[in-house]
């Protein structure tokens, strides 16, 4: 009988776990504006190791999230290509990470856009999922330590590429 | 002479191995789009893939197709979404690691109640045998006083 209350603690203490440990492993998550981005590695999406964000750490780095079913992500694909050319430096590039895609329809997708800025593959979506994306395309503009600068929920445009993201890089006038 | 029973034996041997062979004893497991949509998941919708029509869910049902059409088991198509999507993509939990739980949990829950309505059930009847009288008294009948007292109620209620 005295066993009866030691039951039902460890019954309350056995929900209670189970209930903390699906809220550290569901719950919310994301960056913001401020915050240090993660940066866990993830494969190259044309093969050949991993790569991470860590990996561009000293240089600003435009994060595009996209997949090749994603309407707005095609339409976006030309401009980031053109900044990419007109500012892709030592100090500056654009990393696309595919998110929640079959390998082959990204690839074909960077072929198609002729997309040349390196490119990370996020299969199940997990790094979107670190960074709190709710969708594709997003992009988060990291500066040379790791924090997010920008974060835009969407796609992208050749305006916001020149009015918001390139000013702040080096070398710009303003 | 010799070598004609020789020859006989070795032809079956080789009919008697190819009988038991295992690909001659299992046909080839063939499947379809509909049946293996039903035990994936489309990762982006978070619902089984048979009931999602999104442009993700339809290039994950033609990648689904094609390996159905190149004749891969369900078992071989399922292990290439996994390597594409991740295990989420899986809409039965692996029986491994920490997904084991989702098949455990509900047996081991299931023997708890099971024991706890036992000894409740053990408890009741022990608890109502030590209320019931005994017999002897039983048959005894009510004491004076009870019998006094269920004359005059009785009484009191005679229409």
């Amino acid at each position: 009988m005295r066993f009866r209350p030691a039951i039902a603690v460890l019954a309350v203490l056995a929900i209670l776990g189970l209930l903390i440990f699906g809220l550290l492993t569901k719950g919310s998550s994301g960056v913001a504006v401020g915050e240090v981005a993660p940066a866990s590695p993830l494969p190259h999406l044309e093969g050949g190791g991993n790569g991470s964000l860590a990996d561009y750490r000293g240089r600003w780095v435009l994060v595009n999230f996209w997949a090749s079913w994603c309407i707005p992500c095609r339409e976006e694909a030309p401009a980031l290509e053109d900044f990419q050319r007109r500012h892709g430096s030592g100090a500056f590039t654009v990393l696309g990470i595919d998110s929640r895609d079959l390998s082959g329809d990204g690839k074909d997708f960077v072929d198609r856009y002729g997309l040349s800025y390196p490119q990370l593959r996020d299969g199940d979506g997990a790094t979107a999922h670190d960074f709190g994306t709710t969708g594709v395309p997003e992009n988060f503009l990291i500066d040379p330590n790791g924090k997010v600068r920008l974060l835009l929920r969407g796609p992208v445009t050749e305006e916001y590429l020149s009015d918001q993201v390139a000013p702040l890089l080096p070398g710009s006038d303003s | 002479m010799r070598s004609r029973g020789s020859a006989t034996v070795a032809l079956l041997s080789l009919a008697l191995l190819v009988a038991v062979s295992p690909s001659a004893a299992a046909p080839v497991e063939r499947t379809s789009l509909s049946e293996v949509s039903a035990e994936v998941m489309c990762p982006v919708c978070g619902t089984l893939l048979e009931l999602a029509e999104s442009p993700q869910a339809l290039r994950e049902k033609a990648f689904v197709s094609r390996l159905v059409a190149a004749g891969r088991t369900k078992e071989q198509i399922k292990d290439a979404l996994v390597a594409e999507y991740g295990d989420e993509v899986l809409a039965l939990p692996q029986g491994s690691g920490f997904s084991l739980s989702a098949y455990l949990v509900p047996i081991v829950a299931f023997v708890v109640a099971l024991v706890a309505l036992l000894l409740g059930v053990l408890k009741w009847r022990r608890a109502g045998n030590e209320r019931m009288p005994e017999r002897g008294d039983a048959a005894a009948g009510p004491s004076d006083e009870d019998a006094e007292r269920l004359d005059a109620d009785l009484a009191r209620y005679d229409l």
